[in-house]
Formats: C-alpha cells, sequence, structure tokens
C-alpha cells in the first residue's frame, strides 16, 4: 500500500530515517510554526505535532499539521487517548486524512494532573494500543469501530511510542509486541541518556524478532544546561537521565554546557545508528528547534533524501 | 466499602446558617468503619456546631442519632421519632444515605455532613484506598485480582502507560501504585504472564455509568408467591 507520506518512502528505501518534534503554539499564533517549519524543513523526513503535550493547551494538532503539510513538510499527527473518545478520535482522524495529514502516532497521553488544566476530566476511552487497532481497521478494512463502513479512501501510515526505561522493564517488549499485533508500523522512543540500558531492551525486541515487524526510532534530546538534566531526571514522568550526563552537562565551562549537549546527542546518534534494529532517530529538540540542522550535520544525517 | 471523609467543617456552618433544630444523623456501616460518620463523629460534629452557634451568639438546638443504615427503608423508619421540631438535617451518611433520607423526609432539608469519595478498603492502619469503580463488568479474572479500572488512573487495559516507575504511578509516585505493575507481578506468581500478551479490546462502557444511570433487578427478589406459581 502506498500511503502518500514521505516517511513511508523513506522508509521503503530502506534509508535510515530521522523525524523531528515541533510543539504548537499557547494560542492560535500560526508565525510560531512557520518558524519552526523552516528550522526544520530540508532535515527531517517527517516532524511530529504534539498533542496538549503534558497536558498543556496548545494549538490542535491536526490543524498545526494541516499547516505543516501546506508548508511542504510532512507531519505525524500525534494523537492522545486523553481528551477524545472513540467518537472524536475517528472522526478527527479522518478530518486530519482530509486535510493531507498521512502519519499518526498514537499515544495514551499524559494524565492531565501535570498540565495547565488539572481540574479537567479526562477520558481514555482507549488506550494507545486500541487506538492503533482503530486506525489499521479504518484504514484497512474500511469499517469503524462501531462496525459502520468507511466512506471514500482513508489511509494512515501507523505510529506509535515506547518507554524503555518505563517499568517493568520486562513488560515494556511484551508491550510493544502488543503494538506491533495491533498494526503499528514504526515506533519512536522516549528520550535515551541511557544507552546501555536502551541497548538490552533493543537486544529483547529483536531475539523476538520485532525489529523486522516496525521500524524503531531511537529517540534524541539535545540538552541545554546540566538544569534541564537535573529536571529531566527528576520531574518528567519515564525519564532515565544518568548521573554521568548530568556530570558531563555539569563539568564543561560556564557557557559551553549546550554545546557538550549537542556533543553527547551526536555521539548518542552515532550510536544508534550502529545498534542492530534501529531504522531512526527521533530529534526532540524541546524549545531548540534551531539546534537541530547542526546536530544532524554533525551526525551525518542532513540533508535528507 | 463505601469510604468518606467528613466535610471541612466550615461548609457545615455555612450549609446550616439558618437553621434552627438541627438533627446529625449517623450512619453504622461503612462511614462508621472508615470514620467519617458514625455515632462517634456524630457527637463531634454536633457538639462543635453547638459551640459553633454559641460563639455567634445564634442560639440553636443540635440532637444526634444514628442508625445502622440510612441506605434502607426499614432502618430509615426508626428515624423519623428523632425529627419531631427539627428543621434542618446534617447526614454523615454517603450520598447514598443522604439521598435516601431526602426521598424518605420531603419536607425537610437534608444535608451532606461528609464527601463520599470511592468504594474502598483500608490500605494501612487510618488511610483508605480506591479499589472499584463499579464498571459493571468485574474483569478481575483476567488481572489477577487486581483492577485496572479503578487502580490505574488511566484505566488502561493492555498494560502500563510510560509512567510506571519503581512499582508506582505517575500521577502520584509518593503515595500510589501502579496497577499495572502489581497485576504483571501477580499473573506472574500465578505463572499466567503470557496471558497479557493477548490485546483487551476497547472496553464497552455501556455496563457503567456512560450507559446513563443505572438499575438492576435481582430474581431472587421476587417474590415467593410469583415463583411458586411459575412452577405449577
Ligand atoms: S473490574 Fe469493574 S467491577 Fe471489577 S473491581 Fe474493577 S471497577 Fe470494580
Ligand atoms: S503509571 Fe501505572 S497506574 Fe499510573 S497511569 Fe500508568 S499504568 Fe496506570
Amino acid at each position: 500500500m502506498t500511503i502518500e507520506s514521505n516517511l513511508e518512502r523513506v522508509l521503503q528505501a530502506g534509508k535510515f530515517a530521522v523525524t523531528g518534534e515541533l510543539g504548537p503554539p499557547r494560542g492560535a499564533d500560526v508565525e510560531v510554526i512557520k518558524k519552526k517549519a523552516q528550522l526544520l524543513k530540508g532535515h527531517v523526513d517527517a516532524v511530529n505535532v504534539t498533542d496538549n503535550q503534558t497536558a498543556i493547551v496548545r494549538m490542535s494538532s491536526v490543524a498545526a499539521c494541516a499547516l505543516l503539510s501546506q508548508l511542504g513538510l510532512d507531519p505525524v499527527l500525534q494523537m492522545v487517548c486523553r481528551d477524545r473518545n472513540r467518537i472524536a478520535l475517528q472522526s478527527d482522524l479522518f478530518g486530519a486524512y482530509a486535510l493531507g495529514i498521512r502519519n499518526v502516532l498514537c499515544l495514551t497521553g499524559d494524565h492531565q494532573k501535570f498540565g495547565d488544566h488539572p481540574t479537567a476530566k479526562n477520558v481514555f476511552d482507549l488506550d494507545s494500543i486500541q487506538l492503533i487497532q482503530t486506525v489499521k481497521r479504518l484504514r484497512d478494512e474500511k469499517k469503524m469501530l462501531g462496525g459502520s463502513d468507511v466512506q471514500g479512501e482513508f489511509k494512515m501510515l501507523i505510529g506509535a511510542a515506547e518507554n524503555p526505561f518505563g517499568d517493568p522493564f520486562k513488560f515494556r517488549v511484551t508491550r510493544l509486541a502488543k503494538k506491533v499485533a495491533a498494526g503499528v508500523q514504526f515506533l519512536q522512543t522516549q528520550c535515551i541518556f541511557n544507552l546501555p540500558k536502551f541497548k538490552e531492551w533493543m537486544k529483547m525486541v529483536c531475539d523476538r524478532g520485532l525489529h523486522e515487524k516496525v521500524a524503531i526510532f531511537g529517540g534524541v534530546t539535545p540538552i541545554k544546561s546540566a538544569g534541564m538534566a537535573k529536571y529531566m531526571k527528576n520531574s518528567v514522568a519515564g525519564m532515565d537521565v544518568p548521573d554521568e550526563i548530568i556530570k558531563r552537562v555539569a563539568g564543561v565551562p560556564k557557557g559551553k554546557a549546550s554545546e557538550e549537549g549537542v556533543k553527547i546527542a551526536v555521539e548518542t546518534i552515532q550510536q544508534l545508528k550502529e545498534t542492530p534494529g534501529v531504522r531512526g532517530i527521533h530529534m526532540m529538540a524541546i524549545e531548540w528547534e534551531e539546534m537541530v540542522p547542526k546536530i544532524l550535520q554533525q551526525a551525518g544525517l542532513s540533508p535528507r533524501p | 466499602m463505601i469510604i468518606a471523609e467528613q466535610k471541612p467543617f466550615e461548609r457545615i456552618v455555612e450549609m446550616t446558617a439558618k437553621a434552627r433544630n438541627i438533627l446529625v444523623a449517623g450512619c453504622g456501616t461503612c462511614v462508621t468503619v472508615c470514620l467519617a460518620g458514625g455515632a462517634k463523629e456524630v457527637a463531634v460534629v454536633a457538639s462543635k456546631l453547638r459551640l459553633a452557634a454559641q460563639n455567634a451568639g445564634r442560639k440553636i438546638t443540635v440532637t444526634e442519632a444514628t442508625i445502622e443504615r440510612q441506605c434502607e427503608n426499614e432502618f430509615v423508619e426508626k428515624l423519623a421519632p428523632a425529627l419531631k421540631g427539627v428543621d434542618t438535617v446534617v447526614s454523615l451518611a454517603c450520598g447514598i444515605g443522604v439521598q435516601f433520607l431526602a426521598e424518605a423526609f420531603q419536607n425537610l432539608p437534608i444535608l451532606p455532613g461528609v464527601n463520599t469519595r470511592f468504594l474502598g478498603a483500608p490500605s494501612k492502619q487510618g488511610t483508605w484506598q480506591e479499589k472499584c469503580m463499579a464498571c459493571g463488568d468485574c474483569r478481575l479474572d483476567k488481572t489477577a485480582g487486581v483492577c485496572p479500572m479503578a487502580r490505574c488512573s488511566k484505566n488502561l487495559l493492555n498494560g502500563p502507560c510510560g509512567g510506571s516507575a519503581n512499582g508506582k504511578c505517575e500521577v502520584n509516585p509518593q503515595k500510589i501504585e501502579c496497577a499495572w505493575q502489581l497485576i504483571i507481578d501477580r499473573m506472574e506468581k500465578l505463572g499466567r504472564l503470557d496471558e497479557l500478551e493477548a490485546i483487551t479490546p476497547p472496553n464497552d462502557w455501556s455496563t457503567a455509568h456512560d450507559g446513563g444511570v443505572r438499575e438492576t433487578a435481582s430474581e431472587q427478589a421476587v417474590p415467593a408467591k410469583t415463583e411458586a406459581m411459575k412452577s405449577v
């Protein structure tokens, strides 16, 4: 099946893929999207658009994806199960397809407790695995969850995320296997700072042959400062930042921390390229998009095919 | 059982600002066990109300009564004599008891003195934890006796989210255990871990509150006469 997604084209050509990430503005300011899009254009194969990440209200990911699409980028629509039930999720998937969006990333979503509306009611009607199944069913069987027929075309490349550093460690691979069974085609991991642990997880993935069924992209986040590293270690759910990394960034002279962060990111990418089963990277330069081209150039991944 | 906790006392004072003759009504079942609305708590709330009125220079009468259950007619009937002259009832029963009294005594304001929190059990001395959300289709057979609906903060059915760390839930790592860690640990002990490889399909929420207000009938409650007639 051809989905008309650039990411799919890259994967089918057997190339090492690079995806980026863009957080929409906390309002309707289109300029923010244009600016970030310009920074990423030509350096990545596709760009994730976050969906009210950490439960902070931002411009809708469908709308921001549509804008990226107009700007000539290949957007990946992140969809969380926190805010929409199966009715709204399916409806938004159709809307997204109609607007030219061809990749979707199925996520459970952070709890609203972490965001700027902690008194909100959550939904969690489906979980990420059930959402993967839903997209596949709409696409391959042309059936909605409730059994109705889907009118017209609907094709999307199905992605998901996984946290190799979450607990229980062994079950993380089982969970990936469930996502594969549900129909996921590409998978982006949580930011990798603990490479040995990631490699251990990856080995378990390969032992089960899952790397042949899903394209796994390692998550890379450049660290701007020791403060940021500490914050991620202590305050972001599911992050594993080893002390050596914090020490490395904290150990360089003042003003050089971000340089060291970039260096770590480039080294991580090199290692990921050599890790069996890894088929790409996912760059999450949180509010630091301008650094993406430099990192990718140094890692020998830019320009893109 | 149903777990409740006392409302902040100022709220009770606020609700009863116009009352002259208050009955504080306790319930002898769940709320007695969770120390929110039994005879002891009734006595405390009543004396605090008396004191508050005295300090405010208001003359009021506060009486006390605790019945076995506020959610059953045969017990609620027994409350009637205690209601003579009463213009306001503060019920320390759960929300069910409050509503039950309100239905039984149509002309009296029945005010809630506790916040009904959840269906749960003690986790340690003096602490209670949510265990069930009455989803209407119990799946504990599939999850080794640990409820993923009520005890996973996202009611996930296919395993833990990425925020599970060191056995704790991302929503409150100091206090809440990750239900999925518990499920996996227990399934492993029971030698049933492989069962968790199967994908659980989207849940049918129509048996839960999402299906609208629920009512259920028991066939056992059908009068014996009818049963006897059927078999004739
Ligand atoms: S599965 Fe449903 S009925 Fe069973 S314990 Fe959980 S919420 Fe209660
Ligand atoms: S950490 Fe565990 S209990 Fe909390 S939401 Fe995630 S899976 Fe559920």
